[in-house]
């Protein structure tokens, strides 16, 4: 009983073990439900899966079953992201407790009770918890932003090197609160419109109506609200792998304002999409600001990696072979800058290229050509992020030595064959006539199951090693996480006297 | 990508070694000039089932052949109301309504290609003049038509291609069913890409149409089909090859393509699934079949006759 009380500590009440455990939620289900599509139905692994669990899949109802999954997905990567924001992120303790359960119970409700109505019979019971659960995470993301308001003096920035108004106030602080705050707004541009299901919005793929020239403003809504929480979760792990690597002096100076004016001018243009033609041009501005941000983060991150590394060897006068050396040495703090860089061939470059080639490509292209290139991209950016996640949680378990490398190795190596593959064959059209497909075809798709397969694999081992520390009697990591359970912080402010005196006077108030 | 075009080569003559140019003919034993008529009434459009109305008309029970199309092309050419120039089989079209719609690509009158000659998924020979199917694929789809190629051989006899919404009630009939023979999909009920049929085996992947009708519930060369006619008996309503609509989408001028192709996942064979491109667009994967106005009939009563004797 005491194990099980310390094991309910660590896993509902550490930030560590509150990762990891929503880590294994999205692992199972992703090898689970990844077994329903692609090769695995040629293969004939998904009737086996279906028949096992007794799945409910009608054609029909593909379209739903589809957005109930992702969107259990997005809420426990969602989740992930807001554990660790409360931990690193100075807040108030009964804070990140209430805001950590909160969030929790969401997730775990949705999943449960998502995963139910969409795959396992149309329960409308189902249906109501999972609302409940989306509602509770939208609840804890309402908690996180007033947790996160920046303009009060309790935190300010006390070291000059971090970004900073003249009043002290902390701009990382705000860049979060933005980008907290833009997802409560967008993620009631998906409610509302999701508000009107069955009585006059139905459901449907926004991929699915690309080609259609009059959208209503419901699936106008949508399509925004899909593009911008995706855009608002790959700020927010910017910003958290920033914090990860103590991001400051000049380029958090310059690199935090571009973050913030771009979160709010890129989810501006998205909001706005229902009412105008515009939108675009505010996205295309927005997303200048955000990318210019994170390749300032780029520069600063790589940049420290290669000091610290030539520090640690005790070189002087280093080569170039030295400090590209350097900055492959740990590719668990390489990989995700990596990655960000990675991006703009297989996501951004594709996407400015085909807005580019618009008229040559979507005249010629059929829907479906297009089709597979949007959901590509969109695929990619999503794993891009997970990859990132996953490095990032690497680090916090404390991994060192040849399975840090040899891990973080295959995760980068693996995941860009896989994303480069994907990426190739979304654009085949523009190197190979349909006749002389094939080869490409296969050739492609096989690196892509390699790829992801190879993933999956070292995440499973990740977490199947994870599982075994659990039964362990000496030492465990567990028991350890869970007396030490916060991720390094690097603050960017600190609680300030007025802070300390208002947290005291509280207290004191409430007789505790 | 100047590194994936080198390579692409490369890749192609490895995997390409075997041409397909002439295969075994398969008789399914079904005819391409049947019609079947399609009664007038209520039926479920689309993913969520909104009750439309048709009139009556008729509608092919296959797609176009490619030895239809051959002798189509013939005929035309013949009577000069298409003509051949830089390998491409050219014909007039009298343009689409323009709105000055954002982004709207005008179509205005003129000549537009119907098909191209020389492209290597073409299963026609163009050999003096004269258009014939190349060996063994006289019963397979005609592919490689434009959208004005596939208009063109149905005004020619007096035809049109079917409008979206009768193309869709004749592939579903007046149930909910997702598929056009039910509710369910099996490997060997229609040319997609998990049926890996009999000419995929045969030619190595290359050969990726089967003969309109394969799909008819008989054995072909030692292949057990299922049947997958449509409610109203029409083959191939999923798969084998994409079909044209006809309908103009006002203001994009995409043309829509129904009924997935033998590349197709599942899901893009259900029956309410659109692809779309622009009306120039061809490729081997697409095909069409046509409609016409039902053909009326006269009873001549037993008094009529005794008259006109």
């Amino acid at each position: 009983m005491k194990k099980f009380n310390e094991l309910y500590h660590y896993f509902f009440q550490s930030t560590k073990g509150l990762i990891l455990l929503a880590m294994t939620a999205i692992s199972v289900i992703t090898a689970v439900w990844g077994t329903l599509s692609g090769p695995m139905v040629e293969w004939g692994v998904r009737d086996v899966v279906v028949g096992i669990l007794g799945m409910d899949l009608a054609s029909v109802e593909r379209s739903g079953r589809i957005i109930m999954l992702y969107h259990v997905i997005a809420m426990i990567v969602v989740a992930i992201e807001v554990y660790i924001m409360t931990s690193i992120i100075p807040m108030r303790k009964h804070q990140q407790s209430t805001i950590n359960a909160t969030i929790t119970v969401g997730w775990i409700t949705a999943m449960i009770f998502g995963l139910a109505f969409g795959y396992f019979g149309h329960n409308y019971f189902y249906h109501g918890l999972f609302l409940v659960g989306q509602s509770l995470i939208f609840f804890a993301g309402l908690l996180l932003t007033v947790a996160l308001y920046p303009w009060r003096k309790d935190y300010l920035v006390t070291n000059n090197e971090y970004a900073h108004t003249k009043k002290g106030y902390d701009l990382e602080r705000i860049a979060f609160f933005v980008m907290a705050a833009s997802m409560l707004i967008s993620a009631g541009f998906g409610a509302v419109t999701g508000s009107f299901w069955s009585n006059g919005h139905e459901t449907f793929l926004a991929e699915d109506l690309i080609r259609e020239p009059g959208k209503t403003a419901l699936q106008k809504s949508i399509i925004g609200h899909l593009h911008i929480m995706l855009t608002l979760i790959a700020v927010a792990i910017t910003l958290i792998v920033g914090r990860w690597m103590d991001w400051k002096g000049k380029l958090h100076k310059v690199g935090m304002p571009l973050m913030i004016i771009g979160t709010i001018v890129i989810s501006g243009g998205v909001w706005s999409v229902v009412w105008t033609h515009m939108a675009h041009t505010f996205i295309y501005v927005g997303s200048v600001f955000v990318m210019l941000s994170a390749l300032l983060l780029v520069i600063y991150a790589w940049a420290k990696l290669i000091r610290e590394r030539i520090a640690e060897q005790g070189i002087e006068n280093p080569t170039f072979f030295q400090k590209l050396a350097a900055l492959l040495h740990d590719p668990i703090k390489f990989g995700p800058f990596w990655q960000m860089v990675f991006m703009n061939f297989t996501v951004s470059g594709v996407g400015i290229f085909m807005a580019v080639k618009l008229e040559q490509i979507f005249r010629v292209w059929p829907a479906r050509e297009e089709r597979v290139t949007l959901t590509g991209h969109w695929h990619i950016l999503s794993a891009i992020v997970a990859t990132i996640i996953i490095m990032y949680y690497v680090d916090i378990a404390g991994i060192k030595g040849k399975a840090r490398k040899w891990f973080g190795w295959t995760l980068i190596i693996a995941s860009d064959i896989a994303f480069a593959a994907v990426t190739i064959f979304s654009m085949k059209r523009l190197f190979v006539i349909e006749y002389y497909e094939q080869p490409l075809v296969n050739l492609t798709m096989l690196l892509t199951d390699f790829g992801l397969g190879a993933v999956l694999v070292i995440t499973g081992a990740l977490l199947v090693w994870r599982l075994i520390d659990l039964f362990k009697k000496d030492d465990p990591l567990w028991q350890k996480e869970a007396n030490d359970p916060e991720l390094d912080i690097n603050p960017t402010a600190e609680l300030t006297q007025a802070g300390r005196d208002r947290i005291k006077a509280q207290i004191e108030s409430e007789g505790i | 990508m100047k590194l994936i075009k080198a390579l692409l080569p490369l890749l192609v003559l490895v995997s390409f070694s075997l041409a397909a140019d002439e295969i075994d003919y398969v008789d399914t034993g079904v005819d391409p000039d049947t019609w079947i008529t399609i009664p007038s009434g209520d039926f479920n459009f689309g993913q969520h089932n909104h009750v439309k109305t048709t009139v009556e008309f008729e509608i092919m029970a296959t797609h176009v052949t490619n030895k239809q199309y051959a002798n189509f092309l013939n005929e035309a050419i013949a009577q000069k109301a298409i003509y051949v120039k830089t390998d491409t089989v050219w014909g007039f079209h009298p343009g689409d309504p323009f709105d000055e719609y954002l982004h709207e690509f005008e179509i205005p009158a003129g000549d537009y290609p119907l098909v191209p000659i020389n492209v290597p998924g073409l299963r026609l020979n163009y050999v003096d003049g004269k258009f014939s199917p190349k060996s063994g694929y006289g019963n397979h789809p005609m592919v490689e038509v434009s959208w004005f190629g596939a208009n063109a051989y149905a005004q020619f006899y007096g035809y049109r291609l079917p409008l979206e919404i009768e193309w869709e009630k004749a592939a579903r009939g007046t149930d909910v069913r997702p598929f056009p023979w039910g509710d369910h999909i099996e490997r060997n009920r229609a040319n997609f890409i998990s049926s890996h049929n009999l000419f995929e085996k045969m030619f190595d992947d290359v050969v990726k149409t089967t003969p309109v009708g394969f799909y008819n519930g008989e054995t072909h060369n030692g292949y057990k089909t299922l049947d997958n006619r449509s409610p109203y008996g029409l083959y191939d309503m999923g798969g084998n090859v994409k079909q044209w609509v006809g309908d103009d989408h006002k203001y994009v001028h995409y043309r829509y393509m129904r009924g997935g192709n033998y590349n197709s996942y599942e899901l893009y064979l259900r029956v309410w699934v659109r692809d779309s491109a622009g009306p120039e667009h061809t490729s081997m994967s697409l095909g069409f079949r046509c409609a016409r106005e039902p053909v009326v009939e006269v009873e001549t009563s037993a008094t009529d006759s005794v008259a006109t004797e």
